[in-house]
């Protein structure tokens, strides 16, 4: 019978998005980032993107490169590191646009476009500078309440990225950790949605169907898998390793002195995924990072 | 040996956090985190609180315990339903550290200084605080009493909700803003006062009104009921347990004792 094969490498992956797209970025601050596609960006032409991210060092490494127009954001943060250095660079000198949300208004406008409704309404914002700097629009319920609502429009996204422990070539990804942030959001926000994992199997069913719960979202969600090993690197990727503090660190410190980009663009990207993973250590390093204690 | 500063606000934290329901309890950094503890194994045992990433706890988990040293999960509550479960229907109540606060209880997360379109310091951005503010209710714990954190007028950007008429809309629904306890290195204060006032309703020991007063940048009320607190044995034992690596010391400069002296 024939078969569906979403397989393609990073590269690949990249070469489907254009300038001026709006990207979605999965997890949540330093915490199972899909870094190798977004190295892999950082290694492309690409420019004037809009990022829609809970953001953590990539939103700092892309706005940095000069990569972004436009952030849609409710934080920036390193965690142990609060925030973000680079990101704070890039806003103080005004190089991005912003939209500035909460948290929850965040996923509820990626729930509205995977929903392909304009708006869903909420109380959150109100009494907030929010509203008024985001130009968000309020909506009154056609109800006997008449209650006024903020109206969070439909983050529609013209491809997500998101970085799974595992993935099989049909599409249908596992992650293991103890949290799905809002991965399944961005996935079905997105026209397309591309995913790394840390290891490609053939199926699923054969490899690791003890497991199927931890499949994020369906397939149908699935345009294409690459296999990116150590992809998660500097972020944590429970419970297969902890984010590299140590990286981040000197990351961070790197945006007061040099605090030029291009002096920190070789080892924070590397010329290609190989070279990066052999300066942190190969892949082997990269396993063995402890997970963080909260 | 005495209590210290520490110890004495980790007491009153606990205090703010007091309820009969069964909410989750999030207190931000040592001595918020300590206090949510102590508040759920004293007075307020229907507190469910996380081990900081996704699983709710039934005992606090102490401050850096690794291993076995940490408690067993006994349900989950990741970010993916927090908003679901604890923030949007209310269940929750968060002490916080803004950057700001106003005589309205509005707070700044976000950005000082400039513009919109280029601030002069970018900070974490807006986080949960709109909808912790709008939802459900919450304190702050200041730990330099200062007239750079309680500031004149507006803070600079309103990350969240509070008692500030000028700021509601006709028709919107602001009646889950729930501000409750404000702990600093100086008193405790609350709310209570005329439209929400905030008022000094304990001043820590050797702590004066005046001097609360000239580190705030707006007027503040005088309901000062006497003295906040000393922690007592059980609680100090309790504290103890909690942060065993002593965490709680780095806190304030030098760790200085509740009982300011007259030295």
């Amino acid at each position: 019978m024939p078969t569906i094969d979403k397989t393609m490498d990073a590269a690949a992956v990249v070469s489907r998005l254009r300038s001026g797209m709006t990207l979605g970025i999965g997890g949540w601050g330093p915490r199972r980032k899909p870094m190798a596609l977004v190295r892999e960006i950082l290694r492309s032409d690409l420019t004037d993107l809009t990022l829609v991210s809970y953001g953590g060092p990539e939103v700092g490494m892309l706005c940095a490169a000069g990569k972004v127009r436009k952030l849609v954001f409710a934080f920036v943060s390193l965690d142990e590191i609060p925030l973000e250095p680079w990101f704070r660079k890039s806003r103080e000198a005004c190089a991005i646009e912003v939209l500035e949300l909460d948290e929850g208004m965040f996923q509820w406008g990626l729930k509205a476009a995977a929903f392909s409704v304009p708006f869903l309404p909420t109380r959150v914002g109100l009494g907030t500078d929010l509203i008024e700097l985001g130009g968000l629009k309020t909506v009154t319920s056609p109800y006997e309440d008449g209650e006024v609502l903020a109206a969070m429009p439909a983050l529609k996204l013209d491809a997500a990225l998101v970085h799974v422990h595992r993935a099989d070539r049909r599409g249908n990804v596992q992650a293991l950790g103890p949290d799905t942030y809002y991965d399944e959001w961005f996935a079905k926000a997105a026209a397309e949605c591309f995913v790394s994992c840390e290891e490609l199997v053939d199926a699923m069913e054969v490899s690791y169907p003890e497991d199927v719960r931890a499949n994020l979202f369906e397939r149908c969600f699935v345009t294409g898998v690459a296999e990116t090993p150590g992809g998660a690197h500097p972020t944590t990727m429970p419970p297969a390793y902890g984010w590299d503090m140590g990286w981040l660190k000197k990351y961070a410190a790197a945006a007061k002195d040099p605090g030029d980009w291009s002096a920190v663009a070789e080892w924070t990207v590397g010329a290609s995924e190989a070279d990066y993973l052999a300066s942190v250590g190969g892949h082997k390093e990269v396993a063995a990072l402890p997970l963080p204690v909260f | 040996m005495g209590a210290s500063l520490a110890e004495l606000c980790i007491v009153a934290c606990a205090e703010a956090f007091r309820t009969s329901r069964e909410i989750i309890a999030t207190g931000i950094g040592p001595i918020p985190r300590l206090g949510a503890g102590l508040a759920k194994l004293t007075h307020s045992p229907g507190l469910m609180m996380t081990d900081g990433e996704a699983f709710l706890v039934e005992q606090p988990v102490p401050l850096g315990a690794t291993g076995d040293e940490r408690p067993a999960p006994a349900g989950y509550l990741p970010f993916s339903r927090f908003f679901d479960s604890a923030v949007w229907t209310g269940r929750r109540h968060a002490m916080v550290t803004p950057t700001q606060i106003d005589r309205f209880g509005q707070t700044n997360l976000s950005a000082l200084g400039g513009t919109h379109a280029q601030p002069k310091v970018q900070m974490l951005g807006a986080r949960g605080f709109p909808g912790n503010g709008i939802y459900h209710p919450n304190s702050m714990f200041i730990p330099a009493h200062s007239t750079r954190v309680f500031v004149a007028g507006e803070v600079d950007r309103v990350s969240s909700p509070g008692y500030n008429p000028a700021r509601r809309l006709p028709g919107g629904n602001y009646s889950g803003i729930d501000l409750r306890r404000i702990v600093t290195d100086l008193c405790v204060m609350d709310f209570g006062g005329p439209d929400h006032a905030i008022r000094v309703i304990s001043l820590h020991p050797g702590a004066t009104f005046a001097q609360v007063q000239d580190a705030t940048g707006f007027e503040l009320i005088d309901a000062a009921d006497g003295e906040t607190p000393l922690p007592g044995e059980d609680q100090l034992a309790l504290i103890a347990r909690l942060d065993p690596h002593g965490i709680r010391a780095r806190v304030f400069k030098d760790n200085p004792p509740a009982q300011r002296s007259a030295s």
